[in-house]
């Protein structure tokens, strides 16, 4: 495994490793801090505890612990960490496909199509499949918005980046227009799409980590099977051609296989800014645009990044802001700044 | 090695771009394609190395038909050195270079010590190993253009495609450039196919010239035979003077202020 990590990169196996440290310390921090304080190492017992089977080290644990840590904390950190990896994954991708840093997981107007769907289903008031409802129309609005650009950008010549852009942009300002005339037909009930619209974590079960963990699975096998012909074509069509690179092959499976890990993202959490575009551009500066190491260092670094601003905004705040405008507010500036930094020639990524 | 076009046809839509080209190109030989802008050179390239599809015709490499073969199988048989370059990420030199061993290694596979030491000599060869660990995107045009030779010699395939590749080098790297691909042809019988613009270096460097205007090829043949008055003219819409130069033991060409016929 070692030897794999290394011949990717020098500093590659350290970084990962860390990155995964991280990640697990952050997970049990956060299973401990709430609205009930909880030790680190009540919280170690319950997660053993729970993994091994073994109830014995439980002796002595308040009651109360284990169904706090299992069924309220841990599936909303798990899911926060997973849908923060999945929007970091999609972000690479498609900043690679379209060979623009400034493209994003929603480039293509998944967060604009799983806006109207959740906004259809909350004021239209349909549960034909319970709790899943919204989650589910917000996944088939991305689906259709995805296919609506396909269709709308693709021509004779193929899919071409900039088409791409210029279609995602169109349709997602008329589905904008369309969630504006929801909100201002629903009346008193605007808060509950306005609520699902800026994200939220809360209430999150173990069939939502599930959901996510898995698409996220899918995903990263896919991209990570792909992610040297996203090399490749850094170089341009052409250039990827006579490498062998199916371009227009690759370009569209990467395509949907990214804007499907973001739908899923999207559906289950709402619309979360910025992670997706933030994280790929700070993590190239690290291993640099090698699409192989940058995936596999993104992914870590979005579930951080996410999973910090989740339990800063459930546990350390004095009240819970949506974590939509916590990532938005926070990240926002944060880019302006690496934006502004890599103008004056502090990055090289042009 | 062959390659044959059989009245190979393409457009872009309705518009024309290679009609009825037929051609037999073999090993060891240095080509040049030769025409003014906008006459299907760049097309043809598209063509030979299957990044187009023809409309009509057939092109085929070793008797068997191009669209037999894999992408892979392609990408070990041609490489191909573009005319405007653009990488939009800061890869650096070496690591756009190694791409160039893609087509030989397996998906998982990662470069071994001899795609390493093909990597270095290569870098060598074409001056960008003084520059192997500059991003791409800082690089010089003409030091780019290194970069991206050296990418494609890397891929150590039988035919070389050059496209315009020297059009913004000075004079000693692209004469530093063609005699690296020349030396192959002499020494290892690879076949060289190169689009160009500059008339005088296509005949120090070329044995066989392919003159092409209007998406068809209008002559052929031995660089001697096919460089006269009358084929410059007719391909060209220019009058110019053709003599057998002694210092570049070649023919060169030479034109006047008055040379462009109207």
């Amino acid at each position: 495994m070692k030897r794999i990590f290394q011949s990717l990169g020098p500093d590659i196996f350290w970084q990962v490793l860390i990155l995964f440290i991280m990640l697990s310390a952050l997970v049990v921090l956060s299973s401990g801090l709430g609205y009930m304080r909880i030790s680190f190492s009540d919280v170690l017992r319950v997660v053993l505890a729970k993994m091994l089977g073994m109830d014995s080290l439980l002796d002595g644990v308040n009651s109360l612990f284990p169904v706090v840590i299992a069924e309220v904390r841990l599936p909303r950190i798990l899911t926060a960490a997973a849908v923060g990896a999945g929007l970091a994954l999609s972000g690479v991708v498609f900043q690679g496909i379209l060979l623009n840093p400034l493209a994003d997981p929603y480039t293509l107007g998944v967060s604009a199509g799983a806006a109207l769907g959740a906004s259809l289903a909350l004021w239209l008031n349909i549960s034909i499949w319970g709790i899943w409802s919204v989650p589910l129309f917000a996944f088939i609005g991305s689906g259709l918005t995805l296919m609506a650009v396909i269709y709308l950008a693709s021509s004779s010549a193929g899919l071409s980046s900039g088409n791409l852009i210029l279609s995602g942009i169109i349709v997602s300002a008329i589905l904008s227009a369309g969630v504006s005339f929801i909100k201002y037909m629903v009346d008193e009930q605007v808060s509950v799409i306005i609520f699902w619209l800026m994200g939220s974590f809360g209430s999150k079960t173990w069939s939502d980590v599930w959901l996510t963990l898995g698409a996220l699975a899918a995903g990263l096998g896919i991209c990570g099977y792909f992610s040297r012909e996203l090399n490749v074509m850094a170089l341009g069509s052409r250039t990827a051609a006579s490498l062998g690179v199916d371009t227009q092959k690759v370009r569209m499976i990467l395509l949907i296989t990214a804007s499907l890990v973001s739908a899923v993202c999207v559906s289950v959490s709402g619309i979360i800014g910025f992670v997706g575009l933030l994280v790929p551009h700070i993590m190239r500066t690290l291993t640099g645009p090698d699409n192989q190491r940058l995936i596999l260092v993104s992914i870590f670094a979005g579930a951080i990044l996410l999973l910090g601003a989740d339990t800063l905004t459930r546990a350390v705040l004095p009240h819970e802001i949506p974590i939509g405008v916590l990532t938005a507010l926070t990240g926002g500036p944060f880019f302006c700044y690496i934006y502004r930094k890599r103008q004056t020639g502090g990055i090289h990524d042009d | 090695m062959t390659i044959e076009t059989e009245h190979v046809s393409f457009g872009y839509g309705k518009l024309p771009a290679v009609c009825d080209v037929s051609l037999k190109l073999n090993s060891g030989m240095f080509y040049g394609i030769l025409g003014p802008n906008g006459c299907g050179k760049t097309t043809l390239v598209d063509l030979l190395i299957r990044h187009r599809t023809p409309d009509a015709g057939i092109i085929s490499y070793q008797g068997k038909p191009l669209a037999k073969y894999s992408r892979k199988q392609i990408a070990r048989r041609f490489a191909l050195v573009p005319q405007q370059y653009a990488v939009n990420f800061p890869f650096t030199s070496r690591q756009v270079v190694m791409m160039g061993r893609y087509p030989h290694l397996g998906r998982f596979a990662f470069p071994g010590m001899e795609d390493q030491r093909q990597v270095d000599e290569i870098m060598e060869q074409t001056g960008a190993m003084e520059f192997e660990n500059r991003f791409i995107s800082e690089l010089s045009g003409g030091e780019r253009q290194r970069v991206i030779f050296a990418r494609a010699l890397v891929q150590d395939t039988p035919v070389l495609i050059l496209d315009e590749a020297t059009s913004n080098l000075d004079i000693s790297h692209a004469i530093s450039l063609f005699s690296l691909a020349f030396k192959r042809v002499v020494d290892q019988g690879k076949t060289v196919i190169a689009v160009m613009q500059d008339i005088n270096l296509a005949a120090l460097f070329c044995q066989y010239l392919i003159l092409m205007k209007n998406g068809r090829v209008v002559h052929h043949g031995p660089c001697d035979q096919v460089l006269n008055e009358s084929t410059i003219q007719s391909v060209f819409e220019v009058r110019a003077k053709v003599y057998e130069d002694i210092y570049a033991n070649a023919k060169q060409v030479v034109f006047n202020r008055s040379s462009h016929v109207p």
